[in-house]
This record gives C-alpha cells, sequence and structure tokens, in this order.
C-alpha cells in the first residue's frame, strides 16, 4: 500500500509509539525539573529595579500540586525551596519554610472542597501567592530590609495574571513527560 | 473536576502509614526551613558558597539573557523613534549647543584642576577599573535588590568593590565568587550611600527605598537646600566610592532631604564596570598589619 507522504510520517510516529512505555526518569523528573527552571527564569529574564517578577517557580510548584495531587510528596517544598532560595535573593531559608506550608495548605483545601473547576482552584492559587509574596517581603524585612508593602502590590497582580499560562505551561510539560519513548521489553 | 480517587488511602495500613509519614515529612520539612531562616538571618554569610556554586551554574544562561534583553530594549527604542523623532531631534540640537558651551567650560577646568594640583604636589593614582562585565542576572521576583555580574575572583573582583555603569553607581560587590560576584545594587534598602549634591559640598546619605529610587537624608539638619533635578554623586566619605561617581538625581523634597531617582537604571545598563576599593579605604589596613599588605598586591596579580 502507498500512503501520502503525510500520513506515512503519521503512520511512522504510531509505529513509534506501539511496544514503548514513558520514561520514568521523565515522567518523575519533569515536574521538578520545570520549577527549579522556573526559579532560575525568574532571575535572569529582566535585570528590575522594583520587585516585578512574579515568583515564577513558586507559581509552577502550586500549578503542579493543583494540576496532579499527589504526584509532588509533601515534603518537595524542602528540596525545591532550598533551590529557588539560592537564585531568588531571600533570606536562604524563607522558600523551604512557605512551599512546605504551601503543600500542606493546598492538601487542606483539596480535602475540604473536593469539587473544583480552574476558576476555583485559581482563586485558591491567587490567595496563596498573594500571601506567599507578602510573606516573603516580612521575611526580607525581618533579615534585614525595610522595603514597604506598597512595592509588591503591582507583583501580586502580575503573578495572579501570570497564573493561568503557567499552568497551561505545566499542562505542556504534563503531556511530554508520558510520551512513550523506552521500548518495552 | 473529579476529586482522585487514588489519593484516598482506604482501609489499607500501608497507604495510611505513607500518606501519614508524608504529612510528617512535609511538617518537618516547614520547620528545617524556619531553622535555616533563623540561622540565615542571624549570619547572613553562612549559605553564600552553594549560593555561588548555583548562581555560577546559570551565568551563561543569564550571558545569553543578556543579549536578548539588549535586542529587545533596542526594538523599542526604534519604535519609539519613530514616533518621536521630530521633536527629539529640536530638542537634542538645542542641547547640543548648551553642551559644546559647558564642554569648553569643564575643558578649562580641567587644566586648571591640573595645573593647581601640581602646585599643590599632589599626584593622583587612578588604578584603573578591575573587570568590564555584564550583569547577568537580578533577583527581580524578590523585595531585594540584589544582581549577579558575569566577573568573579578570577577578574580580581573581590567583596565591597564599587560596580558602576557610564550613567553612574550601580552598587558593590557583597559576595564575590570564582567566576560571577553578587551585588548590591543602590536601590536595595539595605544600602547606605554617602552623598552630595554635585554643584556644593551639602553631604548626605543616600538609602535604597526598594523601587528604584532613594531616600536623602542630609546631614545638616535646618533649612533643605536641595531643589528638584539636584545631581547627587559620592561623597567618597567611608572611603567605599571614590569621590564624585553620580548617583541620582532628586524628584521630591522633604523636610530633611527628598527623594532622587537613580541616574544608572540596572534595566537599561549593558557593561558595568567594577572598581577598586577607594584609595582611602584601602591604605588603611596596610598601617595596622605592612606584611599582610606588602603580601597583598603579588597574590591579587597572581590571581590576574
Amino acid at each position: 500500500m502507498i500512503l501520502p507522504p503525510r500520513m506515512r510520517a503519521r503512520h511512522r510516529l504510531m509505529r513509534a509509539r506501539i511496544n514503548r512505555a514513558p520514561s520514568p526518569l521523565l515522567a518523575i523528573g519533569l515536574p521538578w525539573l520545570s520549577i527549579m527552571l522556573g526559579s532560575i527564569l525568574s532571575t535572569v529574564l529582566v535585570i528590575a529595579s522594583t520587585p516585578i517578577m512574579p515568583p515564577l517557580g513558586f507559581l509552577t510548584y502550586i500549578a503542579w500540586r493543583q494540576l496532579r495531587p499527589g504526584l509532588l510528596p509533601v515534603w518537595a517544598g524542602l528540596p525545591l525551596g532550598a533551590i529557588d532560595d539560592l537564585y531568588s535573593g531571600q533570606p536562604f531559608g524563607s522558600a523551604v519554610l512557605l512551599w512546605s506550608v504551601a503543600a500542606i495548605v493546598l492538601d487542606v483545601v483539596e480535602a475540604r472542597f473536593p469539587w473544583r473547576d480552574f476558576l476555583t482552584e485559581w482563586l485558591v492559587a491567587a490567595a496563596l501567592t498573594a500571601t506567599y509574596v507578602v510573606a516573603c517581603l516580612s521575611l526580607a524585612n525581618l533579615a534585614s530590609a525595610s522595603t514597604s508593602v506598597l512595592f509588591v502590590l503591582p507583583q501580586i497582580f502580575a503573578s495572579i495574571l501570570v497564573y493561568p499560562l503557567v499552568c497551561r505551561f505545566a499542562a505542556l510539560v504534563d503531556r511530554m513527560r508520558l510520551v512513550p519513548i523506552v521500548e518495552i521489553g | 473536576m473529579a476529586p482522585p480517587a487514588n489519593r484516598r488511602s482506604g482501609y489499607s495500613r500501608r497507604a495510611q502509614y505513607s500518606t501519614f509519614f508524608g504529612y510528617l515529612a512535609g511538617v518537618l520539612g516547614a520547620l528545617v526551613g524556619a531553622l535555616l531562616l533563623i540561622l540565615s538571618i542571624r549570619n547572613p554569610d553562612l549559605f553564600s558558597g552553594p549560593r555561588q556554586v548555583a548562581t555560577a551554574t546559570v551565568e551563561p544562561l543569564g550571558a545569553a539573557g543578556a543579549g536578548t534583553r539588549k535586542t529587545s530594549r533596542d526594538a523599542f527604542s526604534i519604535l519609539e523613534g519613530y514616533v518621536l523623532a521630530g521633536s527629539r531631534y529640536d530638542k537634542l540640537s538645542r542641547e547640543l549647543a548648551q553642551a559644546r558651551s559647558e564642554l569648553a567650560e569643564a575643558q578649562a577646568t580641567k587644566a586648571e584642576n591640573r595645573r593647581l594640583k601640581r602646585l599643590l604636589g599632589l599626584v593622583e593614582a587612578d588604578p584603573g577599573p578591575v573587570a568590564v562585565t555584564r550583569l547577568v542576572g537580578s533577583t527581580a521576583a524578590s523585595s531585594r535588590r540584589f544582581a549577579t555580574v558575569g566577573a568573579g575572583r578570577d577578574q580580581g573582583v573581590s567583596v565591597g568593590m564599587p560596580v558602576r555603569s557610564i550613567l553612574g553607581l550601580v552598587g558593590r560587590v557583597l559576595e564575590a565568587g570564582p567566576r560571577s560576584a553578587r551585588v548590591l545594587l543602590v536601590t536595595d534598602t539595605q544600602s547606605l550611600v554617602p552623598v552630595r549634591r554635585a554643584s556644593d559640598d551639602v553631604a548626605g546619605f543616600a538609602q535604597g527605598r526598594g523601587d528604584g529610587t532613594l531616600q536623602v537624608r542630609l546631614i545638616d539638619l535646618g533649612v533643605n537646600p536641595l531643589k528638584k533635578g539636584d545631581v547627587l554623586v559620592t561623597s567618597g566619605a567611608g572611603g567605599l566610592f571614590r569621590t564624585g561617581i553620580p548617583v541620582a538625581v532628586m524628584t521630591e523634597l522633604s523636610s530633611d532631604g527628598g527623594q532622587a531617582r537613580v541616574l544608572s537604571d540596572p534595566a537599561a545598563t549593558d557593561y558595568v564596570i567594577i572598581d577598586q576599593v577607594s584609595a582611602r579605604a584601602a591604605r588603611a589596613p596596610s598601617r595596622s598589619a605592612n606584611s599582610a599588605a606588602a603580601a597583598k598586591p603579588a597574590v591579587t596579580g597572581q590571581t590576574k
């Protein structure tokens, strides 16, 4: 049977997926990698003279927790937060503490409201992010700085607006991580 | 969305235990975080080692980002140029005419300065910059204002060195890693720069406010002599910065000083110059320990 070239390519793709399973390394590792990427990206994208960049690492972390509850263990905030702290400029340990607390809070919310749609998830994420940014500010101020809370309001606003995009990114990575590439047997 | 069924532990003892220990580990993680936080608040330099390693790992990414940032900024300025070309040309030609006459004046002053210094027998030692490098990153998501530059101990950068761009003061080196360094920007609330008015000797301090502006406080209390548009330069007090680096322009006045806008906006800065610590500070420790001072230049010479 002779197939037109476009269908032949599709045929080959389908054949390539038969007898294959997702790589466990990618399936488990990609969420962690994407969160670290978020932490790093928010430091290299702009050189800012005001806190304007959304905390992309934290947003990706929340997005994964809402998209796939239970995929990241509850203690994931410890290593991931430590890496975020290395880049964020906050006193070391602030993300470790806040990300761990956020994971527990999210699980409590999930147990309380098991039926939810994206709007509720966005609201929950918005409340969490606003609390997170203000808590980060207070911890930095506790350490040595003295920035007014007014200066982080634009950042909170930007974070809430950018959250759906971060969710789409997490969903994209979620599809990538389960692509069957490892041959069985 | 339906609640995921796989998270209910049901009657399985094993599943119940793993859920319980998962939460236990989560709470422990929060406690470890609180402990780390207390440690790092008490000693901010405690985690500088891992931080340097982390910064060095992403330095190439930041350098690539620096190129992209410049391209996108240039694109915007080209667009803006089309719209504002006529009025800007007019304004610039007027300013150029003014600047020419001021340049002539400045050259005369410079020549006179040289002559007077020769009369006084002053020898000016300008050691030149330590490194010229790029800003490769900043803590844009935090309320603290740190930046990373692409030069470190290998290039001779050490803690405390002032960082400036051609437009003015950017900050000072806080931690120096092997190939990158962390800079405390002047706009951070912890940064305190001794300044004076460029035209006379009205002295004060400029502290960052965290939003790109500075809070200026004058040393002499009384009638505030500052005016909007006054340029502030480093006064050299304290010995960290050399005299006369432009810092900021006054934008708002208050009874004891006012607010100023930073001249060298880090977002618009491509290359930065890292200077030696000002001569006075470098000389001070050499009086106390001659041997250490004699050994020091040799070491920096080797690392260069």
